[in-house]
C-alpha cells in the first residue's frame, strides 16, 4: 500500500492545515458539544496518519494531489472579505425557495435569501443549529445525524472537513412535507490575494415521506487558487423523495473535492445530479448506501474540461438491501489538455438480492491531448443481481455532422448542436424544473464558451482560409 | 444556363476511383433518374454533389447555377439549393426534430438574406406538412429520426424536402425499404413539391419509383460512367431486362 509512501512526503506540508485545526479546535472546546469535539479529533488523528493519497492509492490512480499538496491553502476568518449583494447577483437561482449564502465556508445571512420558507422546513446554518442544541432550544437529531454516514476511515477528505469546518447548511424536511421549489445552497470562495482553504459541511435529513429539491453551487468571486473540500451527508428516511444537485463553477485555479453521502432508507428515492463544468482540479465523490428495501438511486452527471482542467468522478454506490435499483449515467466533454475519470463502483453486499444496478459512462474526447480513464468495477456478494455497465469514448459522429450540414447548418454550429444534444442527455433525467432550466442555462452558457475556445485554438492558417471562402461566397 | 452541369466528374473513395467520367446536366424543372446496380457509383455521385468531404474529386467539375459547387462546403451547397434526400438518415439523439428543422430553415434563410421563421410561422407549416405525409404529430418533438421506423425516417426526409424547397432535390434510393402505401406517400410529396424552377435527381435501383415520379431523362450509370441516356421508356425497358446484360458488360470489361 502507498499510504506509509504517502505520510513521508506529505506530513510537512500540513502545517497551515494543523494551525487551521488548533483554532477550530480552540474555539470548539468552548461552545461545541463533546461529541462534536470528538468527531473533529478523530478526524484530524485520520488525516494527519495519512496525508494527501498519492497515485500509488488504488482510489486515486489517475488524479495527481501534488499540486494540492503542496499549496499551503490557509483558514479564512470570518468577515476578512467582504462581498457585496450586487456580486452575487449573477449566482441566484430563478425560481428557488430560498438562498443560504456561505462565504468561504462561513455563513453570510445578510447575503443570504430566506424567502418565505413553507412550514416544516428547517434550514439554517449548521454551526448555528448546533449552537442552538447546546443553549438547549434546539433542533435535535444533529447528533445522530453528522459524521455518522461520511467514512472518515476510507477517506482522508472526509476526515480533513470533520476536523476543520465550521459551518455549512443543515436543512431537515419534516414528515410528509412536500417542497416544490428548490433550495439553493451557494458555497462561494472570495479570497483576494490569499490562498484559502474552506470544508463546507452540509447535513440534509428528509424526513420519511418528504420531497425536495436541494442545489449546492459552488462558485469563486476571484481568480485566486481556493480550495474547497465540501462534505455533504443526506439522509433519507422512508419514502422520501430527494433530488441533490451539485453545481461546480469554480474557477480554472481551484480545487474542488466534494463527497455526497447518501443514506437511504426503505422505499426512499434520491437522484444525485452533478454538473461540474469548472475547478481546475477537481474530484466528485458520490456514495449513495442503499440501505432499505425498494430504495432507488439515480446518479447522473455531466463534466465538462477544457485547458488543463482534472475532472475525477469516484462512484461508489452500495446496495445492502434487496430489491434496491440504482442507475449511474455520467457524460464527459474533454477538450484541449482536460483529463476525466470516471472510477464507477458498484458493491452488492451479501444481502442484498434482486438488486438491479446499471452503470453508463459516455464520454466525448474534442482533441487528441484530452483523455479520459474510465473504470467500472463491480463487487457483488450476493447471487440473484443484475448488474450492467458500460463506457464508451469517441468524437463528434462525423456523420451526424454531416447531416446537419448538409440542411445548410454551419460546421461550428452543428458541433455545438451535437456538443449541447450529448450534455442535454443529463437534462432530461431532471425532475425538478426549476433546477433543470437552472443546470440548462449554465450548460449552455459553459459549451459556448468552449465551442469558441476550441476554434481559437484551431490553426490559425485554416481558419483564416475558412473565412475568406465565406467572404467570397457570401 | 443549366441549374445542374456536371462535367468529366472522377471521385475516389480511399483511394478508390467510383467515379470515372461522369457528364450530366440537368435543367430546372426537369427530374431526372439515375439507375444502375449496385456499386455502380449513384450514391458515390449524390454524395459528391452535397459535398460529403470522405469523396475526393481527383477530376472535372461541377457547375451549379453557373457556381462552382466542388468549392462548397456542404452548408453551402445547401444554402444554395441543393437537398440530398439520404439512402439512410442518421439518428440524432437530443435534436429535436422541429427544432432541428427550423434551425435548418433558419440558416438558409439567413444565407438569402432573408428574416428568421420564429415558432409561430415555423409550426403551422410544419404541422401541415406533416398531415400532408401522413406522419404522426408526435414524431415533431422526438429526437431527429430517433427510434423512427424505415418509413417515416423516408418520409422525414421529404418533410424537409418539402420545408427547405431546394432547387436540386437529390433523392437517394429513398424507395429502398418501403412498402407501397409508404411509396405513394413519399411520392405525392415529391409530387407536390415539382415546380418549373426546381430538378429532382432521382436515384434508384428499381423502376417501381418511376410508376409514381415520372422522370423526364433517365440515365443508366454502370461502372462509374453513364452508360445510356434516354426517356422513361428506357426504365420500363430496364425493368424488362433488368440489369443483367448491362452487369455481364462490366463482368467482360473486368480483368479475368
Amino acid at each position: 500500500m502507498g499510504n506509509e509512501r504517502t505520510m513521508v512526503t506529505t506530513t510537512p506540508k500540513l502545517g497551515k492545515y494543523f494551525e487551521a485545526y488548533e483554532t477550530v479546535r480552540a474555539e470548539g472546546l468552548e461552545r461545541e458539544p463533546v461529541w462534536l469535539q470528538q468527531l473533529r479529533e478523530d478526524g484530524w488523528a485520520r488525516f494527519s496518519a495519512k496525508g494527501f493519497p498519492s497515485t500509488h492509492d488504488e482510489d486515486w490512480r489517475f488524479t495527481n494531489l501534488a499540486a494540492l499538496a503542496k499549496t499551503s491553502f490557509r483558514r479564512a476568518i470570518k468577515g476578512e472579505f467582504l462581498v457585496s449583494p450586487a456580486q452575487l447577483e449573477a449566482y441566484r437561482v430563478a425560481g428557488a425557495a430560498c438562498q443560504l449564502v456561505f462565504v468561504n465556508g462561513h455563513f453570510a445571512p445578510e447575503l443570504s435569501d430566506l424567502g418565505n420558507l413553507p412550514e416544516g422546513l428547517l434550514v439554517c446554518s449548521l454551526a448555528k443549529a448546533i449552537d442552538c442544541g447546546r443553549e438547549g432550544c434546539a433542533p435535535e437529531g444533529i447528533e445522530q445525524h453528522l459524521g455518522r454516514y461520511a467514512d472518515m476511515s476510507r477517506d482522508v477528505f472526509t476526515a480533513l472537513n470533520t476536523a476543520l469546518w465550521e459551518d455549512g447548511a443543515y436543512l431537515r424536511i419534516h414528515r410528509g412535507v412536500v417542497l416544490d421549489q428548490p433550495i439553493h445552497l451557494l458555497y462561494v470562495s472570495a479570497g483576494t490575494g490569499a490562498e484559502i482553504a474552506t470544508h463546507p459541511r452540509t447535513l440534509i435529513i428528509a424526513e420519511d415521506a418528504s420531497q425536495a429539491a436541494i442545489i449546492e453551487d459552488y462558485v469563486s468571486l476571484g481568480s485566486e487558487a481556493a480550495f474547497s473540500n465540501a462534505v455533504t451527508e443526506l439522509a433519507a428516511g422512508q419514502d422520501a423523495v430527494i433530488s441533490h444537485f451539485l453545481i461546480e463553477r469554480e474557477n480554472l485555479a481551484s480545487f474542488n473535492v466534494s463527497t455526497l453521502r447518501i443514506e437511504q432508507s426503505r422505499s426512499a428515492n434520491v437522484d444525485s445530479h452533478s454538473i461540474l463544468l469548472g475547478g481546475g482540479l477537481v474530484r466528485n465523490n458520490v456514495h449513495p448506501v442503499l440501505n432499505g428495501e425498494g430504495a432507488e438511486c439515480l446518479i447522473n452527471g455531466l463534466f465538462v474540461g477544457e485547458g488543463r482542467q482534472h475532472i475525477d468522478n469516484y462512484m461508489l454506490v452500495e446496495h445492502a438491501r434487496p430489491h434496491c435499483n440504482s442507475r449511474q449515467f455520467y457524460n464527459g466533454i474533454l477538450a484541449d489538455h482536460a483529463r476525466g475519470v470516471f472510477h464507477g463502483r458498484i458493491v452488492v453486499q451479501k444481502d442484498a438480492q434482486k438488486t438491479d444496478a446499471k452503470q453508463t459512462n459516455r464520454n466525448l474526447l474534442l482533441s487528441d491531448n484530452a483523455r479520459i480513464d474510465t473504470k467500472p468495477q463491480l463487487e457483488i456478494y450476493a447471487d440473484d443481481v443484475k448488474c450492467t455497465h458500460g463506457a464508451t469514448i469517441g468524437q463528434i459522429d462525423e456523420a451526424q455532422l454531416f447531416y446537419l450540414r448538409a440542411r445548410g447548418i454551419a460546421e461550428a454550429d452543428a458541433r455545438n448542436l451535437l456538443l449541447y444534444a450529448f450534455a442535454a442527455e443529463c437534462l432530461d433525467r431532471m425532475k425538478d424544473a426549476t433546477a433543470r432550466e437552472f443546470a440548462e442555462k449554465l450548460i449552455r452558457e459553459r459549451l459556448r464558451e468552449l465551442v469558441s475556445a476550441v476554434q481559437a485554438a484551431t490553426p490559425a492558417a485554416t481558419q483564416e482560409e475558412e473565412k475568406q471562402n465565406w467572404e467570397e461566397v457570401g | 444556363m443549366a441549374l445542374l452541369e456536371i462535367q468529366d466528374l472522377h471521385a475516389s473513395v480511399d483511394g478508390h476511383e467510383i467515379l470515372k467520367g461522369v457528364n450530366l446536366t440537368i435543367n430546372a424543372g426537369e427530374v431526372h433518374s439515375i439507375m444502375g446496380p449496385n456499386g455502380s457509383g449513384k450514391s458515390t455521385l449524390a454524395a459528391v454533389l452535397a459535398r460529403r468531404d470522405a469523396y475526393q474529386v481527383t477530376g472535372g467539375r461541377i457547375l451549379f447555377n453557373g457556381k462552382d459547387l466542388l468549392e462548397m462546403d456542404p452548408e453551402e451547397a445547401a444554402c444554395e439549393g441543393v437537398f440530398l434526400a439520404f439512402q439512410y438518415p442518421v439518428e440524432i439523439p437530443g435534436i429535436g426534430n422541429a427544432y432541428f428543422l427550423r434551425s435548418a430553415m433558419n440558416a438558409v434563410r439567413k444565407y438569402r438574406g432573408e428574416d428568421e421563421l420564429d415558432a409561430m410561422d415555423f409550426l403551422p407549416l410544419y404541422k401541415e406538412r406533416m398531415k400532408l405525409l401522413e406522419m404522426d404529430d408526435k414524431l415533431m418533438n422526438r429526437s431527429v429520426n430517433e427510434g423512427f421506423s424505415g418509413g417515416e425516417k423516408k418520409r422525414n426526409e421529404i418533410l424537409q424536402l418539402s420545408m427547405l424547397e431546394p432547387k436540386l432535390a437529390i433523392l437517394d434510393e429513398t424507395d429502398s425499404g418501403l412498402d407501397i402505401d409508404a411509396l405513394r406517400i413519399v411520392a405525392q410529396g415529391v409530387n407536390a413539391m415539382r415546380s418549373p424552377d426546381r430538378a429532382f435527381l432521382v436515384i434508384t435501383h428499381y423502376q417501381r419509383l418511376l410508376d409514381y415520379i415520372k422522370p423526364d431523362f433517365v440515365h443508366v450509370l454502370v461502372d462509374g460512367k453513364i452508360e445510356r441516356s434516354g426517356g422513361p421508356e428506357l426504365a420500363l425497358e430496364l425493368e424488362e431486362k433488368g440489369y443483367v446484360r448491362a452487369e455481364a458488360e462490366v463482368q467482360q470489361a473486368l480483368p479475368a
